[in-house]
C-alpha cells in the first residue's frame, strides 16, 4: 500500500498569539513550529500502522520553505519512509492543494491523508480541495480507519452517533481524534531520519485566491464573578436572570 | 445572486437555517436574490420563505450522496443560477464539500465565517480561536463556509418558489454501511448548554452527577483530553484544540485546569462557569462564573438548587 501524508507546520500549543505590522502580520519571533497535532498523531501515524501491518510505503508531503525541514525530520523520526517539500510559501490553501495534487497526479497513492484542520488558520480546506482537483472520493474527519484488500472501512462522528463508511481506494481523507495514538519517536528513529530521502521539487503556477488582511486578538475578558460555594443558589439565580442562559 | 446549499434531511437543522439566513442577508446586502440548493424529499422546505430565500432547487433523486455528488450537485446548481458566491454550513457535511466546490470553480473559499463580509473581508476566528482575522476573496467568484452557532437565524418573509432539480451527478463511492446512535444524548457541537469534567473529578466512577446534573439541564457532557486518554469517558466528548470545539451558551467546567489547549476548544462560549478546588487555575481568568469548592461538595449543592429552580419554573 502506498500513502501519502500531508504533513504541515504548526505554532506549538502554548505560542503566545501575537501580531506585527500593523496586525498584518503573525509575530513568528521566538515561536516553536511542530507538526500539526492531526497531521501527526493521527494521520501519520495510522498510516504508519497500516504499513506496518500489511507492508507499503508512507511518504510525506509537506508544501513550505526550508525552516520546515525540522518538522519533516520529526515526521521521518516517527517512521515515515521518505519525504517531499514543496518549496514554496503556503499562504493559501488552493495554492497548498494544487501543489499536492500535482505531485500526486501520477505516482498511484492508495490514500491521501491529511489532518482534520491546521491548528493556525484552521481552514479545513487543503484535503477537501485535493480530492477534487484528482477527481477522488473524501471523507471528512475519520476517527477510524481500516483496509481490506482494496476497501477501506471508516468511522466519523456524525450528530448524535457516528457513521460507518466503506469506499474503494484511491481515497483522500481527513484524520481526527481517535483514529490513532501519538507516538514518541525513539532515538533508533531520529538517527535514522537523518538519512532517509528528504526530496525537494519546485512549485508549479498555481493562483492564490485568498488573503489575510488584518487580525485582531479578542477583548479581554471582564472579571469573573466568585460565588461562595456556600451558596450555590445564586449561581443557578444568576445564570439565570443575569447571564439568561438557563 | 447567491447560492446556498443546506442539507434538508429530517428536521431542518439549526446550522441549515443559520446558512441561509447568512445567505440572505448577504443577498439584501448586494440588493440580489438568494437560492437554496438541497437533496432528498423534504416536505417543510416553505419553511426557508421565513428567512429570505426566494428560490429552492431540490434534487429528489440524490439519496446518500457522497461530497463528489454534492459538489457536482452545487456547481451545476451555480451554473444555472449565475451565482457569484456560494455559501455552506462550516459542518461536516459542509467541510467536505465546500471546499470541492471551491477548488472546481477556482473560487476562493473563506471557511468558518462569523459574520458578513465588511469592506470587502470576512471575520473568521484563527489559532483555535485565540484570534480573528479578516480575510479577504482575490477571485471574483467566492465560497463562504459559515461557522456554526455564530451568525444566528434572521427573519425575512419572502415568497417562495421550489423546483426539482436533478443533473448528472454520477453514482455514490462513499457508502454509509451503518449509523451508530449514542443512546439518548445531547449531541456536543450541537448543544447549547454543556456540563464538562477534567481529571479533577478522580475517576470514571464519579461521572454519575456530572450525567445527573447535564440531565437536569438538558446539557450535553464533555471533557477534557486526558479524561478520554485515559479511557474515563468516550473520545467523541473530548474538547479542546485536539478534540472538538464547541460555541455553546452555557460551558460548565468541573476538575479542569484551564490549560490554553482546552480553552482553544471552548472559548467561544457565550459563559463559562469553573468549579475548581484550586483558587489560582487559570481557567477562572476565562470564566464569568467562578466556585472555588471541592467537586464532590458543590457539585452535589448545585444539582439540587437546579432541581429547586426546575420546579419552580414549572
Ligand atoms: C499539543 C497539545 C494539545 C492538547 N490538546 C488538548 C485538548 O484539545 N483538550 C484538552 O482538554 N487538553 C489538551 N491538551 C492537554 C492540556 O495541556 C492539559 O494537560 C489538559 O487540558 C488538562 O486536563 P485537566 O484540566 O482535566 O487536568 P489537570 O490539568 O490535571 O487539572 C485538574 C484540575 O482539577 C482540579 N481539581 C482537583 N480536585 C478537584 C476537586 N475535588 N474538585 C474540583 N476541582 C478539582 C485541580 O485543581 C486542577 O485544576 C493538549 C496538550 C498538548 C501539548
Ligand atoms: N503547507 C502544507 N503542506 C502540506 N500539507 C498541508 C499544508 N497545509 C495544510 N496541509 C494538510 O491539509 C490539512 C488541512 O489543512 P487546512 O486546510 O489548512 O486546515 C492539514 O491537516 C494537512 O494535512
Amino acid at each position: 500500500m502506498k500513502i501519502l501524508v500531508c504533513i504541515s507546520k504548526a505554532p506549538d500549543t502554548t505560542t503566545k498569539i501575537a501580531f506585527t505590522d500593523n496586525d498584518t502580520k503573525f509575530n513568528e519571533s521566538g515561536v516553536q513550529y511542530i507538526v500539526n497535532p492531526y497531521d501527526e498523531w493521527y494521520a501519520l501515524v495510522r498510516a504508519l500502522e497500516l504499513t506496518e501491518n500489511s507492508g507499503g510505503n508512507v511518504t510525506t508531503i509537506t508544501v513550505g520553505s526550508a525552516a520546515d525541514e525540522a518538522i519533516i525530520r520529526k515526521a521521518l523520526a516517527i517512521g515515515a519512509n521518505d519525504a517531499v517539500r514543496i518549496d514554496a510559501v503556503p499562504e493559501d490553501a488552493y495554492y497548498v492543494a494544487k501543489q499536492i495534487a500535482s505531485y500526486a497526479k501520477d505516482k498511484n497513492f492508495d490514500l491521501i491523508m491529511c489532518g482534520k484542520e491546521t491548528i493556525d488558520y484552521n481552514g479545513s480546506q487543503v484535503g477537501a480541495m485535493i480530492a477534487e482537483l484528482l477527481d477522488m472520493p473524501y471523507v471528512s474527519l475519520a476517527t477510524k480507519l481500516d483496509v481490506n484488500n482494496d476497501t477501506a472501512t471508516l468511522e466519523r462522528d456524525i450528530q448524535g452517533g457516528t457513521e460507518v463508511i466503506e469506499c474503494k481506494l484511491p481515497l483522500v481523507l481527513s484524520a481526527a481524534k481517535g483514529m490513532a495514538e501519538q507516538r514518541i519517536p525513539n532515538m533508533r528513529g531520529i538517527m535514522a531520519a537523518r538519512t532517509k530521502p528528504l526530496t525537494v521539487i519546485q512549485p508549479v503556477e498555481a493562483p492564490k485566491l485568498t488573503a489575510y488582511k488584518k487580525f485582531t486578538l479578542p477583548p479581554a475578558k471582564s472579571a469573573c464573578k466568585m460565588i461562595s460555594p456556600d451558596n450555590v443558589e445564586e449561581l443557578v439565580n444568576l445564570l439565570h436572570t443575569e447571564a439568561k442562559v438557563i | 445572486m447567491i447560492l446556498v446549499f443546506a442539507e434538508t434531511n429530517g428536521k431542518i437543522s439549526k446550522a441549515a437555517l443559520e446558512a441561509a439566513s447568512y445567505g440572505a442577508n448577504l443577498a439584501k446586502q448586494n440588493n440580489t436574490s438568494c437560492t437554496l440548493v438541497t437533496y432528498g424529499n423534504n416536505n417543510d422546505l416553505n419553511l426557508f420563505a421565513k428567512h429570505g430565500i426566494n428560490k429552492i432547487l431540490q434534487a429528489s433523486a440524490l439519496q446518500n450522496p457522497d461530497s463528489a455528488q454534492l459538489s457536482k450537485l452545487v456547481v451545476a446548481a451555480a451554473e444555472k443560477e449565475n451565482a457569484s458566491t456560494i455559501i455552506f454550513s462550516h459542518d461536516l457535511t459542509g467541510r467536505a464539500v465546500a471546499p470541492r466546490v471551491a477548488a472546481r470553480l477556482n473560487a476562493g473559499l473563506v471557511s468558518g465565517a462569523v459574520a458578513l463580509p465588511e469592506a470587502n473581508t470576512i471575520k473568521v476566528n484563527v489559532f483555535s480561536g485565540k484570534a480573528a482575522a479578516y480575510v479577504e476573496v482575490l477571485s471574483d467568484k467566492k465560497v463562504i463556509s459559515v461557522m456554526p452557532n455564530s451568525v444566528g437565524i434572521t427573519t425575512i418573509d419572502t415568497s417562495i418558489n421550489i423546483e426539482s432539480f436533478n443533473p448528472e451527478t454520477g453514482t455514490a463511492k462513499v457508502i454509509v454501511k451503518e449509523t451508530k446512535k449514542n443512546e439518548g444524548e445531547i449531541s456536543l457541537p450541537e448543544a447549547e448548554l454543556v456540563v464538562s469534567g477534567g481529571r479533577g473529578l478522580k475517576g470514571p466512577e464519579n461521572w454519575g452527577m456530572i450525567e445527573e446534573l447535564a440531565k437536569l439541564l438538558g446539557a450535553a457532557t464533555a471533557c477534557s483530553r486526558p479524561v478520554a486518554d485515559i479511557g474515563w469517558r468516550p473520545h467523541h466528548e473530548h474538547v479542546g484544540q485536539t478534540g472538538i470545539a464547541i460555541a455553546p451558551n452555557l460551558y460548565i467546567a468541573i476538575g479542569i485546569s484551564g490549560a490554553i489547549q482546552h480553552l482553544a476548544g471552548v472559548n467561544r462560549s457565550k459563559v463559562i462557569v469553573v468549579i475548581n478546588t484550586d483558587a489560582e487555575a487559570p481557567f477562572f481568568k476565562a470564566a464569568d462564573y467562578g466556585i472555588v469548592g471541592d467537586a464532590f461538595e458543590v457539585v452535589p449543592k448545585l444539582i439540587e438548587s437546579v432541581k429547586k429552580f426546575k420546579a419552580a419554573a414549572n
